[in-house]
């Protein structure tokens, strides 16, 4: 039962962080692609309560910044000019899921925009490029993740049931897949495609090429649970009954695969994401100005902006709590839904 | 087109007062003073310094050859600057002509006839004699077409290749077949090549395959002050003094002084920048306005310099290539807007060059509306009128032009041609430039004002010129050149291929009132108004 709590509470901080993503345009304050060309490289802004008199404001306010004179990336605080976060504020429009076209937003401001992860250098917004960002590589690595699922559950189910000649050849095939490298193969594969993609079929590519590399994994996961599935005493049974070959992979075979799949998705999504924020970092992923994590993370690439603007580190902080919540989950269900396993192997291990 | 900018941030920062000297040399002279022995060498005046030291530089990447016949890349024109001599060379600090292995040049009363009288005593760096020969023979080189050398174009005058003929062993006589206002700037960078060393190649045709990298270090030879000592792959390539170079100091001592200088293969800046820091290199040149404040912000055992302007700029063109039947049907359809003098006209009021001043060079460029940089003292011309951006200036050229807008689902307005197609283009950059690209990210988002969907590809940088070059497969692209001479007309090769045939004519402002570079119509490629 503790375990069962766990999945659940798991799945709940999961659910929380997705559906800030999801609504990103509800808690982002700001259209990630507008450019304020009078503030590149904002550093962050803080929120007070105490102003410089120490006078207590009930309302969140930031100090607004001004650029040091002479300079073109130093920026000051202004302690006379306050701004006030306004709550429930309209601003820029979005569609809320794709469909839903809203203009509220969580928080914003009056006239100066308040920063919280500062911007970057065309004073793009950090904060709310790093919430749609996360719909792209979140999703990504969701979608690359269910395809790798998929394929592998198809090749590992018919290499295992039907065995024979079969299994040899999809084997050896996912043997050659696991061989691969791929980040080489991923750059070529890319370098192929036609030069200008949009972002859409851009984003789509990301997702088949990252869900096509990973299925020999799972395919053989899946493979070794349909091989002892298929001789059990039930399964046995149900053939003498005269049960065919699809009624017995779906009615008593691919459900045993059940707890090897979830496992495997909770923790093949973070890896995917990390995939995709790879691929982005090197400027093979959603082409700019689109905001990804891996897009963000890209500026770093440039000697200037690593030594000089730390908050651009920022966006590689987002995916920590993320990844501790997949990988929780993974655990969890590991423990959940093979409790036997565990403990048979677990001592062992140990000693 | 673009403009952009550039002031080119040509730090020199050096270190230690050797690598003062070694500039000293590049540096120029006033007049050339006569010494009395039967060498006439080249005096410089200023300093005395001390010989000796070494100078560690930055390149980056290896160069492709050291014959300046072939060398078609930048990196290897640095090498082959500082191991090769022209008769007469550009003083890039006052932009004008100066001596060099010529003592003098005597210009006919038609301007059609250049007699150039070499100094006495010239060697090689291997020693041996150069001759009023060795200068009929490099000419010879340049001008046959069989030898495809880059610098065959810039010896075309009029339509017809100079002539040279010798009078004696130290003079020569160019002969143009019309007047031609920067004749003897065309000397400038043209290496006087070793007869005894490349005769016997170019008799078997086999030219290109000497002065690579994998010549002996003995088998090549060159007048510049520094002579080839060793290579090795893929890390440094180490040049030494050459003993017979024919510049002095004011005591009559053989420059240079410094004894070695060794390029080191660093393959993007910010590796230089990081080089530079940590001490492994002495110098860098032209860094990015970024980098600038980060060396800037701490500096520890060097100091910097601004050198003010360059000559260098960017630009945003489009591909105007005729293609005839090889273009993609969508490219020819493209190319119907890139050829609309309004369409480049609207483009070229929506940019915005001041966000890019600042956002990309911190402030440290100029906004440019031509091609030539403030850095050109003498054909600059900050009066020139110019238009100023203006997005509803852009929409009614648009409009005149035919163009429409159509509203989408989210409100944002899509730029329409004429038969009802949405404008979209993509505009290339070098990968490896982040100023670039930044520039062009700035463009894009300009151009999304206009409802025009523009995406941003950056490519590696040798195929992004093979693709401008030779399949001229783009849309658009933004590109930097830098000028190795003020004057428009000897521009950098890369841009002559780029627009084809120049429209500037010599010696006489002859730019489009408003600064636009080109209407397209001469040009091959024209850059696009900006």
């Amino acid at each position: 039962m503790r375990s069962r709590r766990t999945v659940v509470k798991w799945l709940a901080v999961l659910g929380a962080l997705h559906a800030i993503v999801v609504c990103a345009g509800f808690f982002a304050p700001y259209d990630p692609v507008e450019q304020d060309r009078k503030n590149p490289y904002l550093p962050p802004m803080q929120l007070h309560l105490l102003d410089a008199q120490g006078h207590f404001h009930l309302r969140p306010f930031a100090y607004a910044l001004k650029l040091r004179d002479g300079t073109f990336d130093q920026y000051e605080q202004d302690t006379n000019q306050l701004v006030p976060m306004r709550f429930f504020k309209n601003g820029a429009g979005y569609r809320l899921l794709g469909f839903l076209p809203l203009r509220f937003h969580l928080f914003g401001s009056e006239d100066t925009r308040i920063c919280l992860l500062g911007t970057d250098a065309y004073g793009r917004d950090q904060f709310s490029r790093l919430l749609y960002g996360g719909q792209i590589s979140l999703l990504a690595g969701i979608l690359g993740a269910g395809s790798t699922l998929l394929i592998g559950l198809c090749v590992g189910a018919a290499a295992g049931y039907f065995g024979g000649w079969k299994d040899d050849a999809l084997m050896r095939v996912a043997e050659l897949f696991l061989a691969l490298p791929w980040l080489y193969l991923l750059l070529a594969l890319r370098a192929f495609l036609p030069l200008s993609v949009g972002p859409l079929p851009a984003f789509f590519l990301i997702v088949a090429v990252i869900g096509a590399v990973g299925w020999a994994r799972p395919a053989r996961l899946v493979r070794g649970v349909v091989l002892s599935a298929k001789e059990r005493d039930f399964v046995r049974a149900a053939r003498g009954f005269g049960a065919g070959d699809g009624y017995l992979l779906r009615r008593h075979i691919l459900p045993e695969t059940s707890s090897v799949l979830l496992t495997q998705a909770a923790i093949l999504v973070p890896q995917y994401v990390l995939a995709e924020m790879t691929l982005s970092f090197l400027g093979l992923g959603v082409p700019e100005p689109a905001p990804s994590w891996g897009n963000l993370l890209s500026n770093l690439q440039q000697y200037s902006v690593l030594v000089s603007y730390w908050w651009m580190y920022l966006p590689a902080l987002a995916m920590v709590p993320f990844f501790l919540g997949y990988l929780g989950l993974a655990s969890s269900l590991q423990e959940r839904l093979a409790p036997s396993k565990i403990e048979r192997r677990s001592p062992g291990s140990l000693a | 087109m673009k403009n952009l900018n550039a002031r080119r941030l040509c730090c020199w920062i050096l270190i230690g007062s050797f690598a003062l000297l070694f500039l000293s040399i590049g540096q120029a002279a006033n007049a050339p003073q006569r010494k009395a022995a039967k060498e006439e060498l080249l005096v410089l005046p200023g300093e005395v310094g001390k010989p000796g030291g070494r100078l560690v530089v930055a390149l980056r990447g290896e160069p492709k050859t050291l014959n300046p016949l072939i060398a078609a890349d930048a990196r290897s024109r640095e090498v082959i600057g500082v191991m090769q001599a022209d008769l007469v060379h550009i003083n890039r600090a006052t932009q004008l002509t100066e001596p060099a292995l010529a003592k003098s040049w005597k210009i006919s009363p038609d301007g059609l006839q250049y007699t150039v009288v070499l100094r006495q005593g010239l060697k090689f760096s291997d020693g041996l004699p150069l001759d009023a020969d060795d200068v009929l023979f490099t000419f010879r080189v340049y001008l046959d077409e069989n030898v495809h050398a880059p610098q065959r174009d810039l010896l075309i005058v009029g339509g017809k290749p100079i002539t040279v003929r010798k009078l004696d062993t130290r003079t020569v006589v160019f002969q143009l077949s019309k007047t031609y206002g920067v004749a003897e700037r065309i000397f400038d960078g043209l290496a006087i090549l070793p007869r005894h060393l490349l005769e016997k190649p170019y008799q078997e045709g086999k030219l290109g395959q000497i002065g690579t990298l994998a010549t002996a270090a003995n088998q090549w030879a060159g007048l510049g002050p520094f002579r080839w000592k060793e290579y090795v792959a893929g890390q440094r390539l180490v040049l030494e003094r050459n003993p017979y170079y024919w510049k002095t100091d004011v005591k009559g001592n053989r420059l240079p002084n410094v004894q070695e200088l060794v390029f080191l293969f660093v393959p993007n800046a910010d590796a230089q920048v990081l080089k530079f820091q940590s001490g492994e290199t002495d110098a860098i040149a032209s860094l990015g306005a970024e980098n600038f404040s980060v060396l800037s912000r701490e500096q520890r055992g060097y100091t910097l310099t601004d050198a003010g302007p360059g000559l260098e700029y960017n630009f945003l063109f489009f591909n105007l290539n005729d293609l005839g039947g090889k273009a993609s049907p969508e490219l020819t359809r493209k190319q119907k807007w890139f050829r609309e003098v309004k369409f480049r006209q609207a483009v070229s009021a929506a940019v915005d060059r001041e966000a890019i001043v600042r956002l990309v060079y911190q402030g440290r460029g100029a906004p440019l509306w031509g091609l030539v940089a403030p850095g050109n003292r003498r054909w600059g011309n900050d009066k020139l009128a110019h238009t100023p951006r203006s997005l509803e200036q852009a929409r009614t050229l648009l409009k005149q032009a035919g163009f429409s807008w159509s509203t989408g689902p989210d409100a944002e307005a899509t730029l329409m041609d004429s038969e009802g197609k949405p404008v979209e283009f993509s505009i290339l950059t070098s990968s490896s430039n982040a100023d670039r690209a930044k520039m062009a990210a700035l463009i894009q988002d300009d151009l999304k004002q206009l409802g025009m969907r523009v995406q941003v590809v950056p490519l590696e940088f040798r195929s992004l010129l093979d693709r401008i070059t030779q399949t001229k497969e783009y849309e658009a692209c933004v590109m930097g050149i830098a000028s190795l001479d003020a004057d428009p007309k000897r521009r950098h090769p890369s841009l002559e291929s780029i627009a084809g045939a120049s429209r500037y004519s010599v010696g006489s402002g002859d730019r489009p009132p408003d600064g636009r570079a080109n209407d397209g119509a001469h040009a091959r490629a024209a850059q696009a108004t900006l």
